[in-house]
């Protein structure tokens, strides 16, 4: 493997980590669980690729890289699923979101922008 | 830097084991051990390559499949029963 | 024809997942392969709308464009994660949306729920119940270009 493609691998499993870590510390300041289901998805939808990206550079061309592709698109193509899946189940389970302007009341007034 | 990568994905997993514990609703749970899993997966491609075991990736794949599956079906398992909770007329799913 | 290219698909897929290419083994991702094709089939009858094959470069620009827009967005939420003061603002809106065709709408709640700090909660047949971060998440899709950039796919 060369020198240069090591550094990048380096470069984007440092970054991948301190994403994923990122994320953990959002799912525990976060004060709703709308808002953190936004701090997990950034664990999902950047850190992993990242890691996985960073694994494939050392791979290197094999079947491997090829499997470590597959893990990639397959949770970016089910992360949106699952979040969705989640906030849903939460607002017919009567959990509301916490929200900062509570005059803007959901689903009201139809807004200005068409 | 790979042991870094496998340090931080583990940290995380701890913090979303914390926030499963604390709860405070179910569905907090729920969203911690999903993301608990997609951590697993990280883990598992991370650590197989870097203790090179053998068909690791078909493993993490597998993971991630049986990850999604579980947390929509459970999800859903939620859903119908506020939906049959609000038709019965009883307390509300938390 | 398009059974033909699902069981190219899939038989190039098995390939490449398997890796090992022994009569018993190929035996094996043969029968799956003719069966998950008859599944296929089955689900298209019942489903009405089959998938239709127009996978353009429209699409991997769309894609691409979205991938930049999650690190973008992931940058910004990082950041607020990290700001000791927490500053986050979140809303729980209704979007109104111009999208019209199932496909459209699929990948467009799609697309904002894989960008950090917007969530799809609903979809709707005109609109979309929206939970955001941030009051700027809520006019970014306002301005509407995701939704622009959708149209133009024409899928």
């Amino acid at each position: 493997m060369s020198v240069v493609i090591q550094w990048v691998s380096d470069i984007l499993l440092l970054a991948g980590g301190l994403l994923c870590v990122t994320g953990g510390i959002g799912l525990i300041r976060m004060p709703d669980f709308f808002s953190r289901v936004h701090a997990a998805g950034v664990t999902e939808t950047l850190a992993a690729p990242l890691l996985l990206v960073g694994l494939m550079l050392q791979l290197e061309w094999s079947l491997d890289m090829f499997k470590a592709l597959m893990v990639l698109v397959f949770i970016l193509a089910t992360n949106p699923t699952a979040s969705h899946a989640m906030a849903k189940a939460a607002l017919h389970g009567g959990l509301r979101p916490w929200q900062a302007d509570q005059d803007k009341t959901a689903g009201g007034a139809p807004s200005s922008n068409s | 830097m790979l042991l870094a990568a496998i340090v931080a994905v583990m940290v995380t997993m701890l913090l979303a084991l914390v926030r499963a514990f604390l709860g405070p609703t179910a569905y907090d749970r729920m969203l911690a051990a999903s993301s608990f899993g997609t951590k697993t997966v990280l883990l598992i491609a991370l650590g197989g390559h870097a203790m090179s075991w053998h068909s690791y990736l078909d493993v993490a794949l597998l993971y991630a499949m049986v990850n999604f599956v579980a947390t929509v079906a459970v999800m859903r398992f939620f859903e119908y029963r506020a939906a049959r909770e609000a038709t019965e007329g009883g307390e509300s799913a938390s | 024809m398009r059974l033909l290219f699902i069981s190219g698909l899939l038989a190039a897929f098995w390939l490449l997942l398997s890796g090992h290419y022994v009569p018993l083994i190929l035996a094996l991702g043969a029968v799956s392969v003719v069966l998950v094709t008859w599944f296929v089939n089955r689900m298209d009858k019942v489903d009405g709308e089959p998938l239709s094959m127009r996978l353009g470069f429209g699409l991997v620009g769309y894609l691409a464009w979205l991938m930049w827009q999650v690190v973008l967005s992931n940058v910004t939420l990082a950041r607020r994660i990290w700001d000791p003061r927490l500053p986050i603002r979140p809303t729980w809106q209704r979007l109104d949306t111009s999208v019209s065709t199932p496909l459209e709408k699929t990948l467009y709640a799609n697309s904002i729920t894989l960008t950090p700090g917007t969530l799809t909660t609903d979809v709707k047949r005109d609109h979309f119940m929206i939970h955001s971060l941030s009051p700027e998440g809520m006019e970014d899709l306002r301005q509407g270009e995701m939704e622009g950039r959708i149209r133009r796919l024409r899928i």
